[in-house]
């Protein structure tokens, strides 16, 4: 690896059950800081899962039990003394399929920053307009920031999410398919923005479209079966893997 | 060549003979299915009647008693009648104490329920870890919304009234009547709070929120249209009940407002039963008794209807 790529977030010999049933063997992946990390593999090779296990999403099942750890900047975000909701606000997250909240653009925006704490009006308002900005939906909502959100057409809510996940400033973004319920044209706009992002943001996205893996991506890890089969440089991965059923998966004869 | 000719010419005439039976067996399908068709519209069309039938019987029941009613009460409702209390042993004279009194109760009950009830619904759907206590505390939320309501007066009675020593009151009423209608509240709360994705919950924990703020600023908004659905429901019971207030707060006759929630109060559906029933003149006061049912109604819709607009105006603010 080149010096210049700083880890942010690595996990180590992640193990990780949904009861009985092993869903990740031993993932052993680094996230370098302001990269793009693709995760592609067919569905059910635990993607996800490995992304939700990011930020503790997966605390929510009462069934699951992780193993291993999860390096945040070296400190091991699975500790006991571990403050989730600090964590989640360090590491944003976007959902497969926009979800904003049934309120007004503004007070989505602005959700993040209430919860935790921040009450000045100026400053409020500041930050909702730069977010909107940064996720490239200010232009096109600014006359309407008191509207309802539901409002906004798909790719517009997804841009919305992600501006409300950008106002808390967090450090990583993991997006969770997000560009999967959006037409093309909307689609492209997301990519657009994720380029911008990782300006300042590390960011793993999970994916099904690998050309949209190979567009976005710095680094792609390819999951089957809930193991890590191949890990690399994007373009390294997508024109000479190394194995044989990255190849094929990539190719499109499975999955 | 020739044998397999022979195969050949045998095979094509089996296939025809195959092809014809399909043929004669698709027309038989074909018939059937027609014949079916018309079994089957007629069916629909027998089974729908009878559905429409069972509409209109209800909505023209509501008509008839709501023109029972307004025919044989109407004449009773004067400016005296509504803010006056009884006079002559109830043969004269108005209803306010019974107004007051059932206004209190309601809205005394609607205080002490809906927390309470949304409170253990939260508590049910997001918090608890499911297994054998929660099962075993929905079992006793579902059996208590079976109990007949005069259950509920005598519980009311002998734990309110006597044993807390409450006595014949707005506040032991407004208890008993709460408490009947908390499986009510709860159920519709929880079912309102299931109806909320999962991925609004998901998306502000993501944004480091906390569970509670979670429930509070996100859920429960959401939530809201459903629990008051559930609100309304509860409480329009809990107004027009006699049995669970006859024990603990109603009284057969006071001239007086109530100045305390520790004050004994009339209440109007228990009026209408005492006229009904066990007033000195009971034909005599017909007029009043149907009267007073009215003003029931009137009271109960009211209360519906303010819920209902509010109602209106969250889904209106929300979508």
């Amino acid at each position: 690896m080149s010096n210049d790529k700083i880890i942010k977030m690595s996990s180590k010999n992640l193990n990780f059950y949904y009861g009985a049933f092993h869903a990740l063997h031993d993932i052993s992946l680094e996230m370098y800081k302001k990269q793009v990390t693709a995760l592609i593999g067919p569905s059910g090779c635990g993607k996800s899962t490995f992304l939700r296990c990011l930020n503790r999403m997966n605390d929510l099942i009462p069934i699951s039990r992780v193993e291993g750890q999860i390096l945040l900047d070296n400190d091991d975000i699975y500790e006991p003394k571990v403050d989730v909701v600090l964590l989640r606000r360090r590491i944003g997250m976007v959902f497969q399929k926009p979800n904003p909240f049934p309120k007004t653009i503004f007070e989505n925006v602005a959700y993040g920053m209430r919860v935790n704490g921040i009450k000045n009006r100026t400053v409020i308002e500041n930050r909702v307009e730069s977010s909107l900005k940064q996720g490239a939906l200010w232009e096109e909502v600014k006359d309407r920031l008191h509207e309802s959100a539901l409002g906004l057409s798909g790719g517009q809510q997804q841009r919305l999410c992600i501006a409300r996940a950008l106002a808390i400033d967090p450090e990583v973004m993991l997006m969770d398919e997000p560009a999967s319920a959006l037409d093309p044209i909307a689609t492209q706009k997301i990519e657009e923005l994720i380029r911008q992002l990782k300006e300042s943001f590390t960011i793993v996205i999970v994916t099904h479209n690998m050309q949209q893996a190979a567009r976005v991506s710095d680094m792609t890890a390819f999951f089957y079966m809930g193991k890590l089969i191949e890990f690399n440089q994007t373009d390294t991965l997508f024109t000479r893997p190394e194995l044989k059923q990255t190849e094929d998966y990539i190719t499109g004869r499975f999955g | 060549m020739n044998n397999s000719s022979d195969v050949n010419d045998a095979n094509q005439k089996a296939t025809q003979e195959i092809n014809n039976a399909e043929n004669s067996n698709l027309q038989h399908v074909d018939k059937l299915e027609f014949s079916n068709n018309t079994f089957k519209k007629m069916l629909q069309s027998i089974i729908f009647t009878i559905f429409r039938c069972s509409a209109a019987v209800n909505g023209f029941a509501l008509l008839i008693v709501v023109y029972f009613m307004t025919s044989n009460g109407l004449k009773a409702i004067t400016w005296t009648f509504l803010t006056q209390p009884p006079t002559d042993s109830m043969t004269k004279g108005g209803i306010l104490p019974c107004i007051v009194g059932t206004v209190c109760l309601s809205l005394g009950a609607i205080l002490i329920a809906f927390p309470i009830g949304v409170a253990s619904a939260i508590y049910l759907n997001e918090y608890a870890t499911p297994g054998k206590m929660l099962r075993i505390i929905r079992l006793g939320i579902n059996n208590l919304a079976g109990v007949p309501s005069v259950v509920f007066g005598l519980f009311g009675l002998a734990f309110f009234v006597v044993w807390m020593d409450m006595g014949v009151s707005i506040l032991a009423g407004a208890l008993t009547l709460a408490a009947m209608s908390l499986p009510v509240i709860i159920g519709s709360t929880e079912e309102a709070l299931r109806a909320v994705p999962d991925t609004y919950r998901e998306a502000s924990l993501g944004l480091g929120a906390t569970k509670w703020q979670t429930i509070f600023r996100v859920v429960l908004p959401a939530a809201m249209p459903g629990i008051l659905t559930g609100g309304i429901l509860g409480i329009s019971r809990a107004a027009g009940e006699t049995a669970p207030i006859m024990f603990t707060a109603a009284v057969f006759y006071t001239p007086y407002l109530p100045s305390s929630p520790f004050d004994e109060i009339m209440a109007l559906p228990y009026h209408i039963y005492v006229l009904a029933t066990a007033g000195t003149e009971i034909e005599a006061t017909r007029h009043l008794q149907y009267g007073t049912a009215i003003v029931l109604i009137a009271l109960v819709l009211g209360m519906n209807l303010a819920a209902i607009i509010y109602r209106a105006k969250l889904r209106r603010k929300m979508s």
